[in-house]
């Protein structure tokens, strides 16, 4: 065997050292991702600036003046709302839905699997399609959901171009895509949970009330958690069904912050005030994303050891 | 489960019926309405007898729409093969770059591997914007603006942290044994790595690589802010198509039918994979 390796080692020329070979593997990844790295401070530095598109002689640092403006604008106000309040209904609703139907499908039958692959596939379109489907669909003269209201008696019924129900359009296509996702986590999370328990309850004739919150319930948890954290942190930045959807309207309806801070980029050219939201918005998902992959890292670490 | 009463089972079906209606009814209405004329689409009360046409996708395909005002350009297959390029080049490179990566951070615990491996997870949750914006001005001063190579780079925020994470897990449920007694035998680690570390994690890479497509392919954002007309992917495409006046419905709902095909064609072939893919191997399905 030692004679292999000495007739080799001339031809391969030069041999990477045992220590660097991570190094020298990991290295290109690394080198893609540090050029995504320098928009990141530029982006830093822009949010303590003055900086309009439209008056780019006028740029100098304002130092903070971004973010205190922000205490005073009813503008942030109704982004930072909207975004929450988007945020939580749609992670809300979307969780007791996913919840209700992975119970529903926990059984493996030829027919709940099949239903099951079938969900997905709503998850699969890309999110700004999907708004643009429910789009045609809610569209006033021939939308199949316009007529369908104006037989139960809402007759005009104007779903995203109505501020007072644009929200709730938009809710309503975020849960269409989104809900298969908590739906799937929590699903496999049921199947794998232990059967003794459940075995053990139903033969003590334990009432199936207590069996779902004091057995299921808390073994499901982690899959909860890692779901409603995943859901919220892309929630939170929800863009691609808005933008398309309604493009931030009506007015200022759903000014969520990446839309806000895209038509301040590119409508108001206000590039500063544009950063400053994102960098806000960043602190929030960075907040978020550390409790998340806690969760994630143990759940991980048992589908690993389970494998 | 087994002393479900009959009423129970029927109040399950009725639940389970009107789940699999709610999610599923979009699809088929446009699907349906694919192959409609804007005289059955503008009917009411709709109807979902009439007699189908393909004039929609004849119309996308051969790029001319006749409107009312004349005939209109629409470079809709130009944006179905962006898609196809721009989706299938990233996850080429993310693969080339992303692979060898998760088989380092796998094998090799070594100084720092965590914190890179955590930093390019971090990507997947931070607000595309905050480096989108920004990289339009570099992207100016480069000439990277409206080219392929900038738009694929930027793609790799979405695939590489999803190829990463899945590999690396894949490569983890290797036992170590099987490779350290192939070196032992006085192989190289390449030859360690290419004969037996790629092939039992080739399922999953090929999951990896499928899921990674799916979301290129999705992607707006991306192209929305760095692309122009003629690098754009159907996710944008569309947009666009909507706002044209005097277009047909017909014709939106076919763009919208040839877009979604694809990643509807690929989840159902790799569903098996799809619940690791989407917890980035924290869930096994």
């Amino acid at each position: 065997m030692a004679s292999t390796e000495t007739l080799r080692r001339p031809v391969s020329g030069f041999r990477i050292s045992r220590k660097m070979l991570p190094y020298v593997l990991s290295l290109p990844a690394l080198l893609v991702c540090i050029g995504i790295l320098i928009p990141f401070f530029t982006a830093v530095i822009y949010s303590f600036q003055r900086y309009r598109l439209s008056q780019p002689w006028a740029r100098q640092f304002n130092w903070g003046e971004n973010y205190l403006n922000f205490i005073t604008d009813p503008a942030f106000w109704n982004t930072l709302k909207v975004s929450l309040l988007y945020a939580g209904l749609t992670v809300t609703l979307e969780l007791l839905l996913g919840l209700g139907i992975a119970l529903l499908l926990q059984r493996r039958s030829t027919v709940n699997n099949f239903i099951s692959i079938m969900l997905l596939l709503p998850l699969m379109i890309a999110p700004a399609l999907a708004a643009l489907m429910w789009k045609l669909m809610t569209n006033p003269s021939f939308g199949i959901l316009s007529y369908l209201a104006s037989l139960i008696g809402l007759h005009d019924f104007r779903w995203a171009s109505s501020p007072d129900t644009a929200l709730l359009t938009v809710v309503l296509v975020d849960i269409w895509v989104y809900t298969p996702f908590i739906m799937i986590l929590l699903l496999a999370g049921l199947r794998s949970l232990p059967t003794q328990p459940f075995e053990a309850a139903a033969l003590d004739g334990v009432p199936r009330s207590f069996v779902f919150f004091r057995i299921t319930l808390p073994m499901l948890t982690p899959y909860i958690l890692t779901a409603t954290l995943f859901r919220l942190l892309d929630s939170i930045q929800q863009f691609d069904i808005i933008y398309a959807m309604t493009q931030g309207g009506p007015g200022n309806t759903l000014t969520v912050f990446q839309v806000e801070a895209y038509l301040n980029f590119f409508q108001s050219t206000n590039v500063g005030r544009s950063a400053a939201l994102l960098i806000i918005l960043w602190a929030i998902t960075y907040t978020l994303s550390n409790v998340f992959i806690k969760n994630w890292l143990r759940l991980r670490e048992r589908a690993r050891g389970e494998a | 489960m087994d002393t479900m009463s009959p009423l129970e089972r029927v109040l399950r079906g009725l639940a389970l019926t009107l789940v699999v209606v709610f999610f599923m009814f979009p699809i088929f209405w446009i699907f349906l309405m694919s192959f409609q004329t804007n005289e059955t689409i503008l009917a009411i009360p709709p109807s979902i007898v009439f007699s189908p046409t393909l004039s929609n996708y004849a119309a996308l395909i051969t790029g001319k729409l006749q409107t009312a005002a004349g005939t209109l350009d629409i470079a809709f297959m130009r944006n179905l093969g962006n898609s196809i390029f721009l989706s299938v080049a990233s996850v080429a490179v993310a693969l080339v770059l992303g692979v060898p990566a998760a088989y380092a951070f796998a094998r090799h615990k070594f100084k720092g591997s965590e914190d890179i491996a955590f930093t390019l997870l971090s990507f997947r949750f931070a607000p595309p914007l905050l480096v989108l914006l920004p990289l339009t001005q570099y992207f100016q001063w480069l000439g990277l603006s409206n080219t392929y190579f900038g738009l694929i780079w930027v793609y790799q925020l979405i695939c590489l942290p999803l190829i990463l994470w899945i590999v690396r897990g894949y490569f983890e449920d290797i036992s170590a044994d099987v490779e350290y007694a192939y070196r032992i035998a006085g192989h190289s680690w390449f030859a360690t790595f290419r004969k037996i570390a790629l092939p039992l994690a080739g399922p999953g890479i090929a999951a990896a690589g499928l899921l990674a497509f799916i979301f290129a392919w999705n992607n707006f954002v991306f192209a929305l802010v760095l692309a122009s007309a003629d690098k754009q992917p159907v996710t944008v495409g569309a947009l666009a198509f909507v706002t044209s006046s005097g277009i047909q419905y017909g014709q939106i709902a076919a763009a919208i039918v040839l877009s979604v095909t694809p990643t509807l064609a690929l989840a159902l072939y790799a569903q098996r994979y799809l619940v690791e893919g989407l917890s980035l191997g924290a869930v096994k399905g």
